[in-house]
């Protein structure tokens, strides 16, 4: 069975001409002609070597870069049952439009995808609508109890990656405990989202000077590197392979860089808005910058951006979470925790952290594309014989974030009106033309 | 004050400060007269928006209306709309609709004043969002002290109990450092956030010291609060920071924000001793209030709120 899922379409028939062509993991890097033929990378040459194919598509790809197309391990895509905020298609469509050629939905949607038959619904709805592949999670406990596992063999059956209870915490590590011991049987990556309840609830942003100073109850690091340290303990113990979702503090990227060291089958993700924004940000109580895990200190920036550079944080992943926006649009401590991602992740940190000098271009696209060895899917190469997982990007142009509005059926973006440094033109997702950006003249053959 | 809202205490510099309360002052003499009523604001409309129960400040932002010949109008959260589950965006698109000079807002949440500003084309005043700020509060409280002491500038200003869980605290630690004060935090250490230190406090978690200080500023210990455990027992926090007359000198002035809880953070004979400024606030809270909706409201009046459009938009052209 193929893991990903997405709708069929025409195989790309396409020659992207003179791109600066970088993917680290095949030792590309330098101007290149990029033939894609049926959906597959057919040939790759110097620049303005290859000749076009008949019916073939010629992209001037000059001045412009080509990455490996990424690959998001956590984006919620809100289907089934709040569409309203974001479906399969429009969800896939905002991560085409940014570079994404694979993503990894979330099950904590209602209901809780917790049982075959829904990933089964799921897989059929991503064939009719996703415009890029979608994989997807099965929780691990029955409508996210946090009590008792779900079907987890049955689940990995009928296609579920892994799993996870995303949104919530396996508060008791009994549980936790069990589902490490069942991976045993059933495979899958145990992804997890880590919060100690007792020490997080009620809390709306970072625990620290400007909640204490606008008098909102906090988020500590604790609640999060309380847990991270228990289950790695357990993972140890269980051999378990684990995953450690949207690490937000320092004391969680040293936790998970010494579970590493001592062998410990852990991998950790970082969300842009945790790479690029601080507690400082949220002081004008933007609901769109309140998320959970919250943005914290610059000190623990810092520290994301260092596990990136090092590699403790394996891969980029943008909690991609699309709200309503009477969900937003309320005073802080009462807004819906999220913010959208997929359209943004690239711009942001290409601007953010790459044109200032403070991460490589290639450090940063391999973290983008990572996100597949994580979920144990296939990385995105730019080699021949592989299939044709692409994006195309301007790192020039700066444009508004959300000035032509969304993909995305929600707006609630951290990084709105922000202006961004680099910007997608083209992706190519599993074969096939996922997203063309709108203003962009497409030279002529 | 060339401002539109009053938000925060922070929005006001000393200059700005020493104005209203010099105009408080003047407004002082207005309740002496017979007839106590001044048509400064005649034909203004004010809304008081009361989303938390409050009996002083909603009634006395009621009397510096009325005594300034403006219109009032009360909207409490019970028996509204709100309870129906109308948003907040939506009653304040509602309310403005009747054309209010001023919104006098009063929200459980941190940032709902400032929300409502962006909101609406009348003149916004914060009374209390949250656990984060109640700027007329702080201006009544340094317009009472003003009285009594005259400049702040040096003074010693303890602020004693549930510093966590108060929006008094974190409008008057702001106010009396802009007024040159000297601001310690003491109460347990599960209700004084160490953070605060940040803003240039100090942290204290007994009383030992409590004779340094011209003004004792007690916060009320809320009785809610004690579902969760911040502290053991309300014993335990009686004993050790109840203000007492033992505890207070008799140079030292006693204040509180109300309403108090006889017997917990006040003993009952302080809050009746001669150092208690406590009913001087509450007088001081109606003529500060005056203050600050004349500044709003009569010096700078606020852009008219659009008239509602009667007349239909023109169709738009259909394409051939």
């Amino acid at each position: 069975m193929t893991v990903l899922v997405a709708a069929g379409g025409p195989s790309a028939q396409l020659l992207i001409r003179g791109a600066h062509a970088l993917d680290p993991r095949a030792g590309v890097d330098g101007p290149a002609d990029v033939l894609v033929r049926d959906g597959m990378i057919a040939e790759l040459g110097g620049p303005g070597t290859l000749p076009a194919p008949e019916g073939a598509e010629v992209i001037d790809g000059a001045e412009h870069h080509l990455f490996p197309g990424f690959v998001d391990p956590h984006v919620h895509l809100r289907t089934p049952g709040q569409e309203h905020k974001e479906d399969m298609e429009t969800g896939t469509r905002a991560a085409a439009a940014g570079g994404f050629c694979a993503v990894v939905a979330m099950p904590n949607t209602d209901p809780v995808v917790d049982s075959p038959e829904l990933v089964g619904a799921l897989r059929e709805a991503a064939a009719r609508e996703a415009r890029v592949p979608v994989g997807f999670l099965g929780a691990i406990t029955r409508g996210l109890d946090g009590l008792a596992l779900t079907e987890m063999a049955e689940l990995r059956e009928a296609g579920a990656l892994g799993f996870t209870d995303d949104g919530r915490p396996v508060s008791s590590a009994e549980v936790l405990r069990l589902a490490m011991q069942y991976q045993r049987l059933c495979g899958g990556v145990l992804a997890l989202h880590e919060e100690d309840l007792s020490l997080s609830g009620g809390g709306a942003l970072h625990e620290g000077r400007v909640a204490a100073e606008l008098g909102i109850r906090g988020i500590p690091s604790l609640s999060e590197s309380t847990m991270v340290a228990r289950d790695l303990a357990l993972a140890a113990h269980e051999q378990a392979r684990v995953h450690i979702q949207h690490l937000s503090c320092e004391e969680s990227v040293r936790a998970v860089a010494a579970a590493r060291e001592s062998g410990t089958r852990v991998s950790a993700e970082a969300c842009p808005h945790h790479l690029l924004l601080t507690d400082e940000d949220v002081r004008s109580l933007d609901t769109s910058l309140k998320m959970n895990p919250p943005v914290r200190t610059e000190a623990d920036r810092q520290a994301l951006i260092d596990g990136l550079r090092t590699g403790v944080i394996d891969c980029v992943a943008t909690d991609h979470a699309p709200h309503a926006r009477e969900e937003k649009e309320v005073p802080f401590e009462q807004a819906a925790m999220g913010t959208t991602g997929l359209e943004t992740a690239f711009a942001a940190l290409h601007d953010g952290l790459v044109v200032p000098g403070v991460l490589s271009l290639s450090v940063l696209v391999e973290r983008l594309t990572a996100g597949a060895e994580v979920m144990g899917l296939p990385v995105p190469r730019i080699a021949p014989g592989e299939p044709a997982n692409l994006c195309l990007a301007d790192l020039n142009a700066s444009w508004r974030a959300g000035e032509a509005g969304w993909e995305s059926r929600s707006q609630n973006c951290c990084f709105a009106g922000r202006r961004l440094q680099g910007r997608m033109l083209l992706t190519v997702a599993d074969g096939r033309v996922a997203y063309r950006e709108r203003s962009w003249a497409l030279a002529p053959a | 004050m060339s401002r539109r809202h009053l938000l925060s205490i922070s929005d006001l510099d000393r200059p700005e400060i020493e104005r209203l309360l010099a105009r408080a002052a003047s407004f002082a003499e207005v309740f002496g007269r017979e007839v106590r009523k001044v048509p400064a604001l005649r034909g203004r409309l004010v809304l008081n928006l009361f989303y938390e129960a409050s009996t002083r400040t909603r009634s006395s932002f009621e009397l510096a209306a009325k005594t300034l010949s403006a219109d009032v109008q009360n909207f409490a959260a019970a028996g509204s709309s709100v309870e129906k589950g109308e948003s907040l965006k939506d009653t304040v698109a509602t309310l403005s609709a009747y054309r209010p000079d001023a919104i006098v807002i009063r929200s459980p949440y941190a940032g709902a004043a400032a929300l409502v500003a962006s909101w609406t084309a009348a003149s916004v005043i914060n009374a209390g969002d949250g656990k984060h700020e109640h700027p007329t509060q702080a201006l009544l409280d340094l317009y009472t002290l003003s009285r009594r002491l005259g400049s702040l500038d040096g003074r010693r200003v303890w602020i004693v109990g549930d510093v966590l869980h108060s929006r008094v605290a974190r409008s008057n630690i702001l106010a009396f450092h802009t007024m040159g004060a000297h601001v310690t935090l003491c109460g347990p250490p599960t209700l004084v956030p160490r953070e605060l230190a940040a803003l240039g406090c100090e942290i204290r978690y007994d009383l030992d010291d409590l004779r340094e200080a011209d003004v004792v500023y007690a916060l009320r210990m809320q009785n809610e609060r004690m579902s969760e455990p911040f502290v053991p027992s309300l014993r335990e926090y009686v004993a050790r920071y109840q203000i007492t007359p033992r505890r207070l000198g008799p140079r030292q002035l006693l204040m509180h924000p109300g309403p108090v809880n006889r017997g917990v953070e006040l003993s009952g004979d302080v809050i009746d001793s001669p150092q208690s400024l406590i009913d001087e606030q509450v007088q001081a809270g109606v003529l500060v209030r005056m203050a600050v909706l004349y500044e709003l409201l009569a010096v700078a009046p606020p852009e008219p709120a659009p008239v509602l459009e009667l007349t239909p938009p023109a169709p738009e052209p259909q394409p051939a």
